[in-house]
């Protein structure tokens, strides 16, 4: 049985993204938002450091020198007309948060209070910056839990645990999405005049990731699937420190504090990689630097396979105050008191840059020369716009999500009231009905939870912090022989109510769809800049590779992919030496 | 190391009563209970269904009884739990599906106290932040650490038996904003809480401090506001 429904404007994703675009379209034109969670259990909740504005409020700032520092961070692969709109309008979007009832930290005058956090400077690079606005070490859970509570206050309607599984495109405009509803088994047709994907990261796909067991790249899979372009898919983020084979992330506040990272010597080795700012340099470099510590022989512990945050060196007092992230989650997880001894931690797979393209309106991308989807917007992490270039500075996310948030809200709802429902087939959940019936029907020969290990393991040893043409053309055969075993796993439980094999299932094949792009893309790309780190081309190279990567899927699964030029602005490309 | 489970287990499809069922994983010490019930999942039963993302305490999406106490599996590991391990769906909340249940009630109650912030409606919309010292941010920080997780409202025996009261985290919820100096919307909310199904239902039996994986302090919060009930002292 299939239920229809009818809506101007569609939200997929409940996170500060998907909940931020509500808040606009649901002012303006009749919203839904479809979830696969609950809205709070959204991983913005786990966001802990900051959103960083120009507010000035302790110290001299202006919205150019936030600019300067989200370029020079992205490696220059930012578009720079697009991190002037997210800079200039921080510090509206962070007041708009302060007014919605965001309990930020105050200032001994009663403004939002506001901190140092890596890669964000004075005068372009001149001596860090106050600049990151922060609710404790809960920023994230605050936003996200503010949202929420302004939606229920505007009556927003939420469709929750509904999973997205297809894109309705008429001659090549949105003309809504299908869903699984997890309570019934039941799909559901939203016809929308407007659509916009809120889905989130893809870390998933990696052994080692702080991002949460949901985030397999369903909505990025769902629009990749259709035929439309994923761009810098090659883009991902390795934070220095995820909690030793868990990944669970430790916040950059801990260095900010004056912790250090010491090798099986105790030795602080970042004064090697990086003698001016050692411990602080930018996430990419401090990754790499455990990263060739640990292969070098220099890991700690019995297979000296990781590296200590020592902030035993700190006030114990500010470790308990400033840190109580760090000190719980080592004391839980790892049974390490960090006032006592060195906490084990691995760079661990942190962030998305790439995604689905759009340009500053939240509009989709079909191609790289820039043309869009009618009706079809994306916005945070699932998107690309790209603000992030080839590696995003701590706190520009949750500022990406409530800027883009907001104006792709706001342009689609106005996409929404200036135009019709298309029409579409009477039988438009036919694919998405066929493929779950495929799933569930026959004898399953293999074992989906060992593909999604075997994926995971694969990426995170061939496709991760470290990359060369040989570790990736390896990873993207293994990837085939993975995406062939998934193709005879069958989901062996046929029951309609809460198949949460089922999802989990779906969910594989999308983060199978991502790994390859994600590998095809960096093995085209034979440099290395930001996130992206070539043991075989070291070199960055503007000469050949100031663009944006477009991957597409054919039909016959082939792979194809187109280049963009990046946006040039007022900051010329210069060595990112630290 | 091995791990004896025994999991509570109902599939409203086939079943008609819930009935326990015993499972051995292999897991390490340091391993989270969510750890071993993936393990379960994964290499045991595919059917097995439970509500689960970020695994590290934040989403409060795991909550169940696990040895007779409610907690969020992933913040339970293998070495500080009592085998076999008895895991059971919180308590209060109609049973779905094994360990997961209907939210609704809970997210009933927690709207009804009308948890966002009202600002002073004679007030203009400030062009800046709306001002509030570090002390009055202060007054209501542990309240806002909730993850609506629900460990303290289904452990709560009142809850239990009563349908009409809102439960310990809506007012929790109601807390946060009742002591925040830029709401001015405490009355509405103390009328709510004032009434049949409110803050006077609750006989202190603190099950939900002691449930709150936030380390939040649920009883003395529903002390504050039963207080500023009685006395206006918000
Ligand atoms: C541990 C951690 C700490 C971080 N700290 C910071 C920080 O301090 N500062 C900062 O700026 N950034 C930080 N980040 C990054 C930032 O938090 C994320 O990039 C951001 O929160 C993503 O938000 P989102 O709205 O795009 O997606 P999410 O919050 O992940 O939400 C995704 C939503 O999409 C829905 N969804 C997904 N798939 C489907 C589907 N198939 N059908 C229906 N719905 C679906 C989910 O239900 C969910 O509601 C951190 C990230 C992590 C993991
Ligand atoms: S108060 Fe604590 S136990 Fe209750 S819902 Fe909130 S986080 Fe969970
Ligand atoms: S899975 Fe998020 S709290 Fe346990």
């Amino acid at each position: 049985m299939v239920q229809v429904h009818h809506y101007d404007a569609v939200i997929v994703g409940a996170g500060g993204a998907g909940l931020r675009a509500a808040l606009e379209a649901g002012k303006r034109c009749k919203t839904a938002v479809v979830s696969k969670l609950y809205p709070t259990r959204s991983h913005t909740g786990a966001a802990q450091g900051g959103m960083c504005a120009a507010l000035a409020n302790v110290e001299e700032d202006s919205w150019e020198w936030h600019a300067f520092d989200t370029v020079k961070g992205s490696d220059f692969l930012a578009d720079q007309d697009a991190v002037d709109i997210m800079c200039k309008e921080a510090v509206d979007s962070v007041l708009e948060l302060e007014r919605m009832g965001l309990p930020f930290n105050r200032t001994p005058e009663g403004r939002i209070d506001q901190r140092r956090f890596g890669g964000h400077t004075r005068n372009h690079g001149e001596a860090a910056v106050r600049r990151s606005c922060y609710a404790a070490d809960r920023t994230g859970h605050m936003i996200l839990q503010t949202l929420f509570q302004q939606c229920n206050k505007e009556g927003v309607e939420f469709y929750n645990e509904f999973f997205v599984v297809d894109l309705l495109l008429v001659d090549g405009s949105c003309a809504g999405i299908v869903a699984y509803e997890l309570a019934s088994g039941a799909l559901h047709v939203f016809r929308a005049k407007s659509v916009l994907f809120a889905t989130g990261g893809y870390g998933k796909m990696f052994k080692i990731t702080s991002n949460a067991h949901t985030l397999t790249g369903d909505g990025p899979g769902v629009v990749y699937r259709r035929g439309l372009p994923l761009e810098d898919m090659e883009f991902f983020q390795f934070h220095p420190t995820g909690l030793y084979r868990l990944g669970i992330l430790l916040s950059e506040a801990a260095r900010g504090e004056g912790g250090i990272l010491r090798n099986s010597d105790g030795e602080r080795f970042m004064e090697r990689y990086a003698p001016t700012i050692k411990d602080l340099a930018p996430r990419d470099m401090v990754s790499r630097a455990e990263f060739f510590e640990i292969k070098e022989g220099r890991g700690t512990g019995p297979d000296r396979d990781y590296i200590l945050l020592d902030v035993t060196g700190v006030d114990p007092e500010v470790v308990e105050k400033k840190l109580p992230d760090i000190t719980e989650f080592s004391r839980t997880y790892l049974g390490v008191d960090p006032l006592k001894e060195g906490v084990p931690i691995v760079p661990t797979a942190h962030y998305a840059m790439g995604g689905i393209p759009t340009n500053v309106q939240a509009e989709v991308l079909r191609n790289h020369e820039g043309d869009i989807v009618p009706g079809l917007y994306a916005a945070g992490e699932c998107a690309c716009v790209s603000v992030h270039g080839a590696n995003r500075l701590g706190t520009n996310s949750l500022l990406d999500l409530v800027v883009f948030g907001r104006r792709g809200g706001v342009a689609m709802a106005e996409h929404a009231l200036g135009n019709d429902l298309l029409d579409i087939p009477d039988d438009a959940h036919k694919p998405s009905q066929d493929w779950i019936a495929w799933l569930m029907d026959g004898e399953s020969l293999e074992s989906s939870a060992e593909v999604r290990t075997a994926l995971q393991d694969e990426m995170w040893d061939k496709a991760s912090v470290v990359r060369t043409e040989e570790s990736l053309a390896h990873c993207l055969e293994e990837i085939a022989r993975l995406r062939q075993r998934l193709g005879r796993s069958k989901v062996k439980d046929r029951s309609k109510i809460f198949n949460t094999e089922l999802v989990e299932h779906m969910e594989l094949g999308f983060m199978v769809d991502m790994a390859e792009a994600l590998v095809v893309s960096a093995r085209a790309r034979t440099e290395s800049r930001g996130g992206h780190y070539r043991e075989d081309h070291q070199l960055r190279e503007d000469d050949h590779w100031m663009k944006h990567t477009f991957i597409y899927k054919r039909d016959d699964g082939t792979t194809e992919l187109g280049y963009k030029d990046v946006v040039a602005g007022r900051y010329e490309p210069v060595e990112r030496k630290y | 190391m091995k791990v004896h489970l025994r999991l509570l287990r109902f599939n409203p499809e086939t079943d008609g009563e819930p009935h326990f069922e015993e499972y051995t994983v292999e897991a390490d010490p340091m391993d989270r209970l969510l750890d071993c019930l993936h393990q379960v999942k994964w290499r045991h039963d595919s059917s097995l269904a439970l509500r689960r993302s970020c695994a590290h305490g934040i989403c409060g999406s795991d909550t169940m009884l696990i040895n007779g106490v409610n907690a969020l599996a992933c913040k339970v590991l293998v070495k500080d739990m009592k085998q076999p391990v008895t895991v059971e769906p919180m308590r209060g909340l109609p049973v779905i599906k094994d360990f997961i249940v209907d939210m609704e009630p809970f997210f009933a109650g927690y709207r009804a106290v009308k948890p966002w912030l009202i600002p002073d409606p004679d007030a203009h919309e400030p062009a800046r932040e709306r001002i509030q010292t570090p002390d009055e941010r202060e007054r209501f920080d542990d309240t806002t650490k909730c993850i609506l997780c629900a460990a303290c409202t289904t452990s709560c025996p009142i809850f239990w038996s009563d349908t009409e009261y809102v439960g310990p985290a809506a007012i929790v919820n109601a807390h946060r904003f009742i002591f925040d100096s830029r709401d001015y919307g405490s009355r509405e909310r103390l009328q709510i809480l004032s009434g049949k199904g409110g803050v006077f239902k609750c006989r202190t039996a603190f099950n939900c401090t002691a449930a709150c994986p936030r380390g939040i302090k649920v009883t003395k919060a529903i002390q504050e506001v039963k207080r500023a009930a009685l006395y206006d002292t918000f």
